[in-house]
């Protein structure tokens, strides 16, 4: 099938058969390899992108329904060679430690920040929820983002 | 399912890829394709399915391109909430927040962020799980179900959607357009409850209550018990004995006793024994309870 999807700003076609997920034409065909497969089931948040500016998970979005949406991936998240202040907030902060499940990190506190500029604790916690990291213990990683809050709010 | 038993990364089966623009195209797809037919809507529930093969359509139907099937609006007969609305709108909606607390709060208990943003009420509802966290306030709540099919719209309260086990109340080629969520009485209280293995988890027993008093003494009641019986169940007894009656500490008691005789939890099903699910169920309806009277104490 013709798609046409935005895809950081730039719009792509392709000709996909229905059954691809976004994840894997994202990563296989347009080799944009920062989102990660991670469980597949929709629990790990490893894969998570923007579609119309909301986060989701690309492993469970086909293709073909995101056919005419705009989808922004990580790599869409900084500016040409200067990162944004959430991505170096998490280098700062320590909140990186064997990288997998980053990328899908930063989305989700993009997507968190853009709702709620100076969250609390509490609501980081919540709204990460949905996103597992096995190497950092998530304390840097509430640090990151408050320490993003505070970088966007001034 | 256990991580890597199957491929994940992939949907291994083949089908064909429908995008109705209207009700009526739809229906006319549903009808023909039948039971090789699936619905896509929020895909939270299906993508995985399709992923472990425990489906197999060989036609799908997104339903999202049909217009006007995600709105919320106020009407004087209540909300109504298209099928579609994501359950992150509805989790989120000021004037929802406002009137019906209760559906707010029992769809930001679902998931994560990510899954609410892509999952849907209709598909929450949709497949009759009887551990649907929106089921039970909108049984509380004596919501009623918009359906749609080839001989136009109909409607069913949301108590006959659930009958019979794993169904819904839904014929060939029918499906679910939306919800009317009356509004609870002036001056109520409610509250949802919720346990599961994680919080990230299906719920292992979920329950919603509403409560108004007047004089002091409870008026209105309704406790709805769900993922304890093959389709969430009011606790009539419990209710019974509440009404009329000042909601001391020991009238909760008594009446959270008759919770247990109001679920017919199943022994097969997974996450928890029945016995589990019987004394949960009673533990969250006092919680539920608990917790409508003192925000039915604070309503002006």
């Amino acid at each position: 099938m013709e798609i046409e999807i935005t895809v950081n700003g730039r719009k792509r076609r392709f000709d996909v058969e229905p059954n691809r997920l976004l994840l894997n034409l994202v990563r296989d065909d347009l080799h944009l390899t920062g989102t990660k497969y991670g469980c597949g089931i929709g629990e790990c948040g490893a894969c998570t992108v923007h579609l119309d500016g909301e986060a989701v998970l690309a492993c469970m979005v086909l293709a073909v329904d995101a056919d005419g949406r705009s989808v922004e991936t990580i790599e869409g998240v900084a500016d040409v060679n200067k990162l944004d202040p959430i991505q170096e907030a998490y280098i700062e902060e320590g909140a990186i430690q064997c990288g997998f499940c980053t990328p899908g990190f930063v989305m989700t506190t993009k997507a968190l920040l853009a709702e709620n500029p100076d969250p609390s604790e509490a609501e980081i916690r919540e709204y990460l929820k949905g996103n597992y990291c096995r190497c950092t213990g998530y304390v840097n990683i509430v640090r990151a983002v408050q320490s993003a809050a505070r970088k966007l709010g001034s | 399912m256990t991580i890597n038993e199957v491929n994940t990364h992939i949907v291994p089966i083949e089908f064909e890829y429908h995008a109705p623009e209207s009700l009526a195209e739809a229906v006319g797809l549903l009808e023909e394709y039948g039971e090789d037919a699936q619905i896509l809507a929020g895909g939270t529930d299906l993508i995985p399915h399709m992923k472990q093969r425990k489906v197999e359509p060989k036609h799908i139907v997104n339903i999202k391109r049909i217009p006007g099937l995600a709105c919320i609006e106020e009407t004087p007969d209540g909300f109504k909430i298209g099928a579609l609305a994501k359950l992150r709108t509805v989790e989120l909606s000021p004037q929802i927040k406002e009137k019906i607390p209760l559906l707010s709060e029992a769809a930001q208990s679902i998931g994560s962020v990510q899954i609410r943003n892509m999952g849907t009420i209709g598909g929450n509802i949709c497949n009759a799980s009887p551990s649907a966290d929106m089921a039970t306030p909108l049984l509380a709540l004596d919501a009623t179900v918009h359906i749609y099919g080839r001989d136009g719209a109909r409607a069913c309260s949301i108590a006959e959607f659930f009958q019979g086990e794993g169904g819904g109340n839904l014929g060939r080629g029918e499906f679910i357009t939306g919800f009317t969520v009356p509004y609870p009485p002036m001056g109520a209280g409610s509250a949802f409850e919720k346990v599961g293995w994680t919080t990230f988890d299906i719920a292992t027993v979920n329950v919603a209550a509403v409560v108004t008093l007047k004089g002091g003494k409870v008026d209105h009641c309704s406790i709805v018990l769900g993922a304890c019986s093959p389709t969430p169940v009011r606790g009539v007894l419990a209710e019974a004995a509440l009404i009329g009656k000042e909601p001391s500490a020991e009238a909760l008691e008594e009446a959270v006793g008759f919770i247990a005789a109001c679920v017919e939890p199943r022994e097969r099903w997974r996450r928890a024994p029945p016995e589990y699910r019987r004394r949960s169920s009673q533990a969250l309806a006092m919680d539920a309870l608990t917790r409508s009277i003192e925000r039915a104490r604070r309503s002006p």
